[in-house]
């Protein structure tokens, strides 16, 4: 009897101390893995793939100054300089409210328009404890033409001047190297130049953004018109160029047909032919300011 | 005679385990300095879990990197993807043993200066190290604090030329933990 249990014992013994062995072998196996929601981050590297909102977000509590330029056009030829003696400019000034909520304003050369917009993320791609395939983005903008009336002698109404953007952003970073989003649009001018024009215009953008390097991605982007709603002179917007991130900021060089940086412009009033020379050399820089520190 | 089998089997079970205190955190405080005249770089992490077992002196460290919270959103961006590369290596860990664990008496309250001995691996590089730490035994709880450095090529950790004079060679880093007895 005092055999068994002495073998008992023994075996408890062995039992007992293995276990003990491969809790030393990983000790923070012990906590269980706890699940968090591994959210996706930097989609692209800044809030614009070249004209059309990214799935980006200026993070919350910062400032963004953006200087968005572009020349004239290629096919203008050496009394130009190739288009290096015009610019067409937006100068605007984006902020992060929560992670989520960012808003914008800028003003542009083109029809001296003043502009604002509000962007937010419906959903986050994300992994583990929400798993969640595509990000999600809602862009509602307003735009103002501040030019003098063209008759002032007629009667003019303030809303005459306005136009408006809803855009829906729904997009993916497959990896470390390629994100793809579409962007869903849908223009509407108070007033447009002729009847034959309609007053909403339906749209679809696309968006790519290759990683070539660390610092440096490849991205294209291009805005598709559904057919009938505009003059026939004015074509798709296309633009291709590079991001480069150093530090604090961001250069976006391209090429791109559309003249016009806000979204009723390069939608719908883009005339340059991408292929015969009716491109313009632009950029864009973008310089960070943190104005709410996070808390740690 | 029954009672005593399994008096003697529960005993047996027992008996390593009572031995084998441990103290564990979910919420380890990990601080790292990398500034240079040009550019300030001071991240921290309030999200380190780590166990210590009292009885051989074994412990495990381990942070989450994209839990650096950084004072810049850009910088902790640029961090995780271009430095740190979180995607590929989500976490910092430290594994290893304290050396001088039979002088701490972990029963009664206390102060000690140990070194900790094991492998650092940061970005998936492992390295093996001593570190000096302060084992502070109060109340049934256990305080470890550690400052070392860590030089950012010991863990392959590339700093492009553009950027070489923003970003320090070798970071500070500070670890800052309070620890409770693990219940089993």
């Amino acid at each position: 009897m005092t055999r068994i249990s002495l073998f008992l014992l023994a075996i408890g013994i062995v039992l007992g101390s293995s276990t003990a062995a491969q809790a030393q072998d990983d000790l923070l196996s012990l906590l269980g893995e706890e699940e968090v929601t591994d959210y996706t981050t930097a989609s692209f590297k800044t809030t614009r793939v070249v004209n059309l909102h990214s799935l980006e977000n200026t993070h919350a509590g910062v400032l963004d100054f953006k200087i968005n330029h572009r020349f004239g056009q290629l096919n203008q030829g050496v009394y130009d300089l190739f288009g290096l003696d015009n610019a067409s400019i937006r100068l605007g000034l984006d902020y992060g409210i929560t992670s989520r909520l960012q808003i914008g304003v800028g003003r542009s050369t083109y029809q001296k328009m003043l502009d604002g917009y509000l962007k937010y993320r419906i959903l986050r791609q994300s992994t583990g404890k929400v798993n969640m395939p595509v990000s999600v983005t809602a862009v509602a903008g307003m735009y103002v033409n501040t030019l003098k009336w063209a008759n002032p002698d007629r009667e003019n109404y303030f809303t005459s001047r306005l136009s408006y953007a809803w855009q829906l952003l729904v997009g993916r970073k497959f990896n470390d190297w390629i994100t793809v989003q579409l962007a869903p649009t849908l223009i509407h001018r108070n007033l447009v130049p002729v009847r034959a024009e309609k007053n909403d215009v339906y749209a679809l953008g696309i968006g790519v953004r290759q990683r070539l390097t660390r610092r440096v991605t490849l991205n294209a982007e291009y805005t598709w018109v559904a057919p009938d709603q505009l003059n026939a002179r004015y074509r798709d917007a296309v633009s291709v160029g590079f991001d480069i991130e150093t530090g604090g900021h961001v250069f976006q060089l391209h090429l791109t047909n559309a003249t016009w940086m806000t979204e009723p412009g390069f939608i719908t009033e883009t005339t340059g032919d991408f292929l015969d020379g009716g491109i313009h050399f632009g950029f864009n820089i973008s310089r960070v300011f943190t104005i709410v520190k996070p808390k740690i | 005679m029954k009672k005593i089998f399994f008096l003697a089997v529960i005993l047996g079970m027992a008996a390593p385990a009572l031995q084998a205190q441990k103290y564990f955190t979910r919420d380890g405080k990990i601080n790292f300095v990398a500034s240079t005249p040009l550019e300030t770089i001071d991240a921290t992490s309030k999200g380190a879990t780590a166990v210590i077992d009292a009885s051989s002196g074994a412990l495990e460290f381990a942070v989450l990197v994209k839990g650096f919270i950084f004072e810049k959103a850009l910088m902790q961006e640029h961090f995780n993807e271009n430095y740190i590369e979180s995607e590929k290596y989500p976490k910092a860990t430290f594994k290893g043993r304290i050396v001088e664990s039979t002088a701490v008496n972990w029963a009664a309250d206390g102060t000690y200066k140990v070194n900790v001995q094991g492998k650092l691996n940061i970005h998936g590089v492992e390295k093996e190290r001593t570190i000096p730490a302060v084992i502070t035994v109060k109340g049934g709880k256990i305080m470890a604090s550690s400052s070392f450095d860590v030089a950012v090529a010991d863990h392959e950790i590339k700093i492009p030329s553009v950027v070489q004079d923003k970003i320090a060679r070798i970071a500070k880093v500070k670890v800052d933990v309070t620890l409770a007895e693990m219940k089993n």
